[in-house]
């Protein structure tokens, strides 16, 4: 739901900012190309010459630069010109969350660093305690040393350890039990009792321990924080590259350009051959073929004359538009997508992450064994101060030092991973629930398929007239034009663009040749072909007065698609195709990929009831789509994917984004989603065997702060050793 | 046992210094872009006047 909000608002009526008035301003942009450290400089150099910027910073590691600029000398379209014509594409990032995480982040730096601090130093001064007790250190210099160590960790922790309480605090008033509930109580008791305890003058001191314990949490916390922060800035980075600015016409006929986040209903704008449209509207003049495909899955472009409607995200393909927006309509084809979505995320439901489900059981557990241990020591007659030292090494024992770090770091490895294989990991509890998957839905246009035509009938086409055509098509944006030039392309013909080429809007290309008959690539029509054998998904190319040649395009499947299919068919996933396409493309490509059920013209509603079919029947659906129709669905399957092409909308909804031309990254994230849940278990596994090793000596009192101090440590470095594992091991996909 | 007297302040001192090191080298930003740092150190362009402190990317104030 806010997800939508937030799309929403990229198309809402925003104020220009505040500070345009103020002088200085500071704008991030994201720079896509920015790959390696031999950028930052041309990088910042195109900034710095550009007149009124005063400082320019690159970071590599975001892909983004923050510029400093005069905002009376300079606009960020200008900044981004200058980015532009040094070779690099960057838009620039709306400020509001850019800044959130990486503030988390150094939040959680700042308190590990002292929770660091305080757990060296309290160890240097209890390794002497320890190492002296038995031998002749004074009485007096251990309690001083105590006394140091209490100095320190009462500071640290009231400090370091508020990320847990808030949490634990959070939880508890809302009824719940969380992993931060045992932490809170086992660190607060630990602290508080060994407090207890230095005033008496005993040697049953924790402090170690508790700051020890606090400084590993946060380590893994920190790491799972990064993690996230990476992602979502990278997500960002993604959407951000798709908004692009709109050229408005002024009524006295000046056009200017503006971002589309300030296009308001009523303007009118003008849409270049092979631009995206900015804004759902009417067209007021021109006529041309809009690729639809991304909105209804529908491959074959449409045709637009005055009067007919567009939605934003669609691609003008052939003739400049003027538009009429009307973006705010609540009839429109995104309003009712938002609405769907919305329902979607509400029928839901929550799902609970396995830490959380572990805590639930665990948490009582804990408490339980702590109670037991205290009525035991009170049972047999020891008093209340022996039996309340008991029960509180009872729970710094069972303290989920180890389960707290379990999932957290499986997550980081799986994300670290599949990051460097370019799947983006959005939704922080994303892998567990694509671990569930026994059934995937693809949608085919964009998803299964390359989204763009491709010619199919290319070895009937001799590379003479194939160049000929191409060095027509090469002046055209028409995606059957495209298709050509890159069929001649990959034959290594390079197309030499013909010169004195016309294009006339809904039939072709024409060159006149000096005394005699025209070249013409286009429509059977405007080639003088028999139209009768026309069958839509085509182009005919006539060279002067010679036969006319037919040209036959289909949206074919990704290269590897087949293949990474029939993979997830053995390893024993149901598949099935939902497309908003007709009956007869989705039959061949369902055909070409081997998968028997197929649905065709479905609207997303329709998409929709289907998953619910499905979770009906107790599958746990893996919805894979790219298309603004397949938003909704993404919204309501059990987890979701988008590539990188798809829809902003349908990129914000998906647990999980995937980049390039390949659709294995579909079978790395679920082998590794699979992988990382058994590694998960094997950490409780672990972490449940050091406390069923400890918690027995801890009942019967012959913990020392050393003993705990060692279970903690090593516990912990197992089970991050165990994760670590997954960056590097080689993983087969299995049902 | 004398030596302690002065032997803890200055370890704690020493300590605490290196946790007020950590915390400068946080606040001004020398953690946000751990790859660039590593190229920035090879770029030959003459130093040009120090600018005005370059604005941080935003977390790093």
């Amino acid at each position: 739901m806010a997800e939508a909000l937030k799309f929403g608002s990229v198309l809402a009526v925003s104020p220009k900012p505040a500070s345009a008035t103020s002088g200085m301003s500071t704008a991030i942009l994201a720079v896509e190309n920015m790959h390696c450290g031999g950028c930052i400089g041309p990088v910042e150099q195109a900034l710095l010459g550009t007149s009124g910027v005063q400082s320019a910073r690159a970071n590599l590691s975001a892909r983004r630069v923050s510029v400093r600029y005069d905002v009376t000398r300079a606009t960020p379209d200008q900044l981004i010109g200058a980015l532009e014509s040094a070779g690099y594409r960057a838009a620039e990032l709306s400020g509001h969350n850019a800044g959130d995480s990486a503030l988390r982040d150094a939040g959680l730096t700042r308190r590990l660093g002292v929770a660091g601090f305080a757990a060296m130093n309290i160890m240097l001064l209890s390794v002497s305690v320890w190492s002296g007790a038995g031998g002749d250190m004074e009485r007096s210099i251990q309690t001083l040393f105590h006394w140091l160590s209490a100095l320190i960790a009462v500071p640290a922790v009231a400090y370091a350890g508020q990320p847990f309480f808030s949490s634990a605090a959070t939880a508890l008033r809302a009824g719940r039990v969380n992993m931060d509930v045992p932490i809170s109580l086992g660190v607060i008791l630990a602290t508080g009792m060994s407090l207890f305890q230095t005033m008496r003058g005993s040697d049953q001191v924790y402090f170690d321990a508790a700051v020890t314990l606090l400084a590993f949490l946060l380590a893994g916390r920190l790491l799972d924080q990064q993690m996230r922060t990476k992602a979502s800035g990278a997500a960002a980075n993604l959407l951000g590259l798709r908004l692009t600015s709109a050229c408005v016409l002024q009524s006295d006929g000046r056009a200017e350009r503006i971002s589309v986040r300030d296009l308001v209903p009523g303007m009118r704008i003008s849409s270049a051959a092979g631009e995206r449209i900015a804004a759902d509207g009417v067209v007021v003049e021109g006529e041309s073929e809009i690729d639809e495909s991304l909105i209804t899955g529908e491959s074959a472009p449409r045709r637009v004359r005055a009067g007919d409607t567009l939605f934003a995200g669609t691609i003008n393909v052939q003739q400049p538009l003027v538009i009429n927006v009307t973006a705010s309509d609540d009839g429109s084809l995104l309003s009712e997508i938002v609405r769907l979505m919305a329902t979607a995320e509400q029928n839901k439901g929550l799902y609970v992450r396995l830490a959380d489900r572990a805590a639930r059981l665990y948490a009582p557990a804990v408490h339980i064994l702590g109670l037991g241990t205290f009525a035991g020591w009170m049972f047999a007659g020891f008093g209340w101060e022996p039996a309340l030292t008991a029960a509180i090494a009872v729970l710094i024992i069972t303290c989920p030092c180890a389960l707290a770090l379990a999932v957290p770091v499986v997550q980081v490895a799986a994300a670290g991973r599949l990051f460097s294989k370019g799947v983006i990991l959005k939704a922080p509890d994303g892998l567990e629930r694509m671990a569930e998957t026994d059934t995937i839905v693809f949608d085919k246009t964009g998803t299964l398929t390359s989204g763009t035509p491709q010619l199919v009938n290319g070895q009937e086409i001799s590379d003479v007239v194939l160049a000929a055509a191409a060095g027509l098509a090469v002046n055209s944006r028409h995606p059957y034009a495209r298709a050509v030039v890159s069929a001649a392309r990959m034959r290594g013909l390079e197309p030499v663009a013909a010169s004195g080429v016309k294009e006339k809007a809904g039939a072709g290309l024409s060159r006149e040749r000096t005394g005699g008959a025209d070249d013409r690539l286009g429509s059977a029509i405007w080639v003088g072909a028999d139209a009768q054998k026309s069958s839509g998904a085509e182009l005919w190319f006539k060279q002067g007065t010679g036969d006319p040649v037919v040209l036959h395009f289909a949206d074919r499947l990704r290269p590897d698609a087949a293949d990474v299919l029939r993979r997830l068919q053995s390893a024993g996933y149901a598949i099935e195709i939902l497309s908003g396409d007709t009956a007869a493309a989705v039959e061949m490509i369902a055909r070409e990929a081997g998968v028997a059920a197929w649905s065709a013209s479905k609207k997303p509603a329709e998409k929709i009831a289907r998953l619910e079919e499905l979770k009906r029947a107790g599958r746990k659906v893996l919805m894979v789509g790219d298309g603004l129709n397949d938003a909704p669905a993404l919204a309501a399957a059990h987890s979701s994917l988008s590539p990188s092409s798809a829809a902003d909308i349908s990129q914000t909804a998906a647990d999980a984004i995937f980049q390039g031309a390949s659709l294995a990254p579909v079978a790395e994230i679920l082998a590794v989603a699979k992988a990382s849940q058994k590694l998960a278990l094997q950490n409780f596994a672990l972490a449940i065997g050091y406390n069923i090793l400890f918690v027995p000596l801890a009942m019967v009192g012959m913990v020392t702060p050393l003993i705990a101090a060692v279970a903690m440590s090593a516990s912990s470095i197992t089970v991050t050793a165990n994760a670590v594992r997954l960056r590097t091991k080689p993983l087969e996909l299995a049902p | 046992m004398t030596s302690l007297a002065w032997l803890i302040p200055i370890a704690l001192f020493l300590g605490g210094l290196g946790l007020a090191a950590f915390l400068w080298s946080l606040k001004s930003g020398q953690y946000d872009d751990l790859d660039g740092a590593s190229w920035r150190a090879l770029n030959d362009e003459k130093a040009r006047p120090a600018p005005p402190r370059a604005p941080a990317l935003p977390g790093a104030e």
